[in-house]
């Protein structure tokens, strides 16, 4: 069984945001006015995170692109009353769009503020509105929406290999922001398998994940920058 | 009041011609305050009708100031709910004679408050059209579904043990015919005060007041534990389940007693709620003041000491940032002004505990946004603590509409039962009075 994980080079990262452009427009993600986005009130499953360091002149600059960290222990998945969010066999933690009640309990619960909320029904203009991707489910008003890891990609490959009578292989999925991501800053694949990017990455010395003491086992890993 | 009701109420005894006289008349007042109260819960559900048709979007909810005032209200009115039922049932095992004036009125507030309280998470909700998947997908590890075994079984608990002493009155008007013949032999549900009938409501009342009182403990803890399970700065705290409980039963006592001094003024029972139940719940209050300080102060000192960084955020925030002025007017609502007043005899008036009463309501609701807000626009994820919180017009309306709605539904329901047990007051002239000096005779040792 596949564990499906992230690891996210922060040297290669140049904080292009080109994750989070491909990322909403993957999964119809809609935009919402300025001063909703004022608000806190934009949706972002991808999103690149500006960090600064020490102070002026001497400032330096990370950024970090920051997806669901899909964690092995989700504090998000206990706190629901419905089951509306879930982690699979394979590691991915979704939600339950047609299930969830909206309560928001999950998104307190979540240390990395990944879970988003429809404060409105999302609303495109006619020419969005044609590249909706047909893969993915439109969330209605009043429910909590979340990265997945592009899980349709992960059906449809799976599909095709089956047709080709083969095995999956890493190229065949890969989550939309790891896709274009032009310099290859987010690597994607099985955690457990020898043979991924992935498997190997994680062993870098440079390693290091999110809030890790607090016990939540984000498989999302990032390389820490170089000095 | 009708020539024909008012000859029958003249042949009931004193306490009966009192106590009944609110159900067969009624004031000029009563009616211009129950229209305003109306009027202010009618707007309310247009207000609710307008976040449904538009969305959350209509509140000042965002991210990542996920909850507010629809949450500190439903923590608040679970807590008044507190009031009756945990009170009435401790003094009634403890066989605290004094609760006999006071038991009706306070576990009347338990059950509206509790049906009140218990609408503000659905209102929250984003998806009110789903609230059944709770228990069509129902998930027992989440802290929000104890919430709703706990209240559920509550309300109902609660509900029977406000109709069950209830039963001698009702039974009362029946006989009395001073009002709706129908409604009154319905309710009464053929009680007749046999001998054989009040021993076995006595055993009733007797084993119901023992299982509310762990039922009330369990709401208010569970209700601390949605945010102690979290790993969340300042909601993540063991101390959580019983500082709600204390901090329930706190408010529950300043809820009472605000409701017995307008009781006492507008139906002029000053007969029934005297200066020594207000001496006695004023030292209640002041004990309670003290609690709080006490696990206030263990709280907050635990959070600093250990000081980790997410921590300090919340507690600075409260202390001395954004939110310093809720903080400390709760400081002098549940703290300052009641121990200054309660503390001194000639302030445990009805006029002294009413000033201590709303700062204790209006300090505990505060406790109540400085548990909520502060932690929600400070998250431990340091890089995106971008958060503020402004409620808007629809949640400070709906708001407004759950006070005056609660305190309308309770206005009416004093026009349908006696605010003071008829049947208890009368048992106390009866029997009480030896039966105490029997009491008290035994504790002694013989005399020679």
């Amino acid at each position: 069984m596949a564990r499906w994980g992230m690891v996210i080079d922060l040297d290669r990262c140049t904080g292009c945001a080109a994750c989070e452009v491909a990322c909403k427009s993957e999964n119809n993600v809609a935009a919402v006015s300025a001063d909703q986005a004022d608000m806190g009130r934009a949706s972002s499953w991808m999103k690149v995170m500006a960090h600064v360091e020490g102070e002026f002149p001497d400032t330096t600059m990370h950024f970090y692109p920051r997806p669901c960290m899909h964690c092995d222990n989700p504090p998000c998945i206990r706190v629901c009353p419905v089951q509306a969010t879930y982690i699979d066999d394979e590691g991915i933690v979704g939600q339950i769009y047609a299930r969830c009640i909206g309560c928001r309990y999950c998104a307190n619960a979540c240390p990395y503020m990944v879970k988003y909320f429809n404060w409105y029904g999302p609303e495109w203009s006619e020419s969005e509105r044609q590249h909706l991707n047909p893969d993915v489910s439109v969330r209605p008003t009043g429910v909590i929406e979340k990265c997945t890891f592009c899980h349709h990609r992960l059906q449809k490959a799976r599909e095709d290999a089956r047709a080709d009578g083969r095995e999956l292989r890493e190229e065949d999925y890969q989550p939309a922001c790891a896709d274009v991501c032009p310099t290859n800053a987010i690597a994607f694949g099985d955690l457990d398998n020898p043979s991924h990017a992935v498997h190997s990455l994680k062993a870098d010395p440079r390693v290091l994940r999110l809030m890790e003491d607090l016990g939540t086992q984000p498989k999302v890993y990032y390389l820490r920058p170089r000095e | 009041m009708r020539q024909a009701v008012r000859e029958k109420l003249a042949r009931m005894s004193n306490d009966e011609q009192i106590l009944l006289r609110p159900l067969v008349e009624t004031s000029r007042s009563f009616y211009v305050v129950a229209a305003l109260l109306a009027a202010i819960t009618l707007w309310g559900m247009f207000a609710y009708y307008v976040q449904v048709t538009y969305g959350l979007g209509r509140t000042g909810l965002n991210r990542p100031s996920y909850w507010g005032i629809y949450i500190i209200c439903f923590v608040f009115f679970i807590g008044i709910s507190h009031a009756g039922t945990l009170i009435s049932a401790i003094l009634r095992v403890s066989k605290a004679e004094w609760r006999r004036s006071i038991t009706r009125s306070a576990e009347l507030i338990t059950v509206l408050v509790i049906g009140f309280g218990a609408i503000q998470p659905i209102t929250d909700l984003g998806r009110p059209d789903r609230v059944l998947n709770v228990i069509f997908h129902a998930q027992l590890s989440s802290p929000l579904l104890w919430d709703v075994t706990s209240i559920g079984l509550y309300f109902i608990s609660c509900t029977i043990y406000l109709y069950i002493p209830m039963l001698p009155d009702l039974a009362i008007i029946r006989d009395s015919g001073i009002k709706a013949p129908r409604l009154y032999r319905f309710l009464a549900a053929g009680y007749r005060d046999t001998p054989a009938q009040r021993a076995r409501l006595e055993r009733v009342i007797g084993v119901l007041s023992i299982i509310v009182i762990p039922i009330a403990v369990s709401v208010h803890t569970v209700i601390g534990w949605i945010f102690a399970m979290t790993l969340r700065p300042m909601w993540h705290s063991t101390i959580f389940g019983p500082y709600f409980v204390m901090g329930a039963i706190y408010s529950g006592i300043a809820a009472i007693l605000v409701a017995m001094v307008v009781l006492r003024r507008a139906f002029g029972l000053q007969q029934y709620f005297k200066d020594i139940h207000f001496d006695y719940l004023g030292r209640l209050l002041l004990l309670f003041s003290l609690l709080w300080f006490y696990f206030t102060f263990a709280e907050y000192l635990t959070a600093f000491y250990g000081g980790e960084p997410g921590e300090m955020r919340a507690f600075w925030s409260k202390l001395t940032g954004p939110f310093a002025i809720p903080f400390w007017t709760m400081v002098l609502g549940c703290f300052v002004i009641p121990l200054s007043l309660m503390s001194r005899r000639s302030m445990r008036t009805p006029r002294g505990t009413l000033i201590a009463g709303i700062a204790v309501m209006i300090g505990m609701w505060l406790e109540r946004f400085n548990i909520v807000v502060p932690t929600s626009v400070n998250p431990r994820w340091e890089i995106e603590s971008i958060g503020q919180y402004l409620p808007s017009w629809v949640e400070l309306s709906i708001m407004a509409a759950t006070f005056s709605g609660f305190t309308l539904l309770y206005m009416l329901a004093t026009k349908f039962v006696p605010i003071v047990s008829i049947w208890e007051i009368k048992e106390g002239r009866e029997h009480s009075v030896r039966e105490v000096a029997d009491r008290v005779a035994e504790y002694l040792p013989e005399s020679a």
